[in-house]
């Protein structure tokens, strides 16, 4: 068993169309890393230098990652990570 | 060019003018690859401010799903600007991610709102016509 990762509209370009692709790893970090040799170019989308980027929501089944452990947060086999953009902006 | 039922303005203008001062938001959810705007849903503004608006993230993660199964797309998602013009600021333009979404402006800066829509691709404000009819033909 492997880790299911929802891909949103926007970022299929990386995985040839697919909704859902797998990956493995004991931490976010290194499911990301995982998906990223699958997928090249994923990562940089997911995270920058200083963690998860503020564009996009992680969430780990149905939490968001930022309330869980960020990066480090541990996932295991039957998980579900759900990729999503943030939906944000304002006058200024 | 977006076309959009009547009923589905007033909502929103509804949702912009109850806000105000603070900036709402939300979004209309439609057949995935109709263009058709037609299930309304009122998002809550988790910045709860007058110059910033972001989905509550738990909200928004249930709303996407239920469109999943629906079938659906997020047709149009929008947002108020209440003391400025309806036009997408660049946090706006920097936040959009949607090749195939409506983003539709409402200022309620004045007496009569301003509802105004764009498309936004890489980096780049397109507005378009908006078409209200009474029902969709």
């Amino acid at each position: 068993m492997a880790i299911e990762v929802r891909i949103p509209t926007i970022l299929r370009s990386y995985t040839d169309g697919a909704k859902a692709v797998d990956a493995k790893g004991a931490t976010l970090e290194e499911l990301i890393g995982d998906l990223d040799a699958r997928h090249p170019g994923l990562k940089a989308r997911l995270v920058d230098d200083a963690g998860l980027r503020r564009f996009v929501n992680v969430y780990l089944n149905d939490e968001d990652v930022r309330f869980l452990g960020g990066l480090g947060t541990p996932v295991a086999d039957g998980d579900t990570v759900t990729v999503l953009p943030a939906v944000a902006g304002g006058a200024r | 060019m977006l076309t959009i039922a009547r009923e589905l303005v007033d909502k929103i203008v509804a949702h912009a003018r109850a806000d105000h001062p603070d900036e709402a938001c939300g979004v209309v959810a439609g057949p995935a690859g109709s263009d058709r705007p037609e299930r309304f849903i009122q998002m809550e503004n988790a910045e709860r401010s007058p110059t910033f608006y972001r989905f509550d993230s738990r909200e928004q993660l249930k709303v996407w799903r239920e469109m999943d199964d629906r079938d659906e797309a997020p047709v149009v998602i929008y947002h108020s600007h209440t003391a400025t013009e309806a036009y997408p600021s660049r946090t706006d333009v920097t936040y959009a991610s949607e090749p195939d979404t409506h983003y539709v402006l409402v200022s309620t800066a004045t007496d009569e709102p301003e509802f105004r829509s764009y498309r936004i691709l890489d980096g780049v404000v397109t507005e378009e016509e908006v078409k209200i009819v009474e029902a969709y033909g």
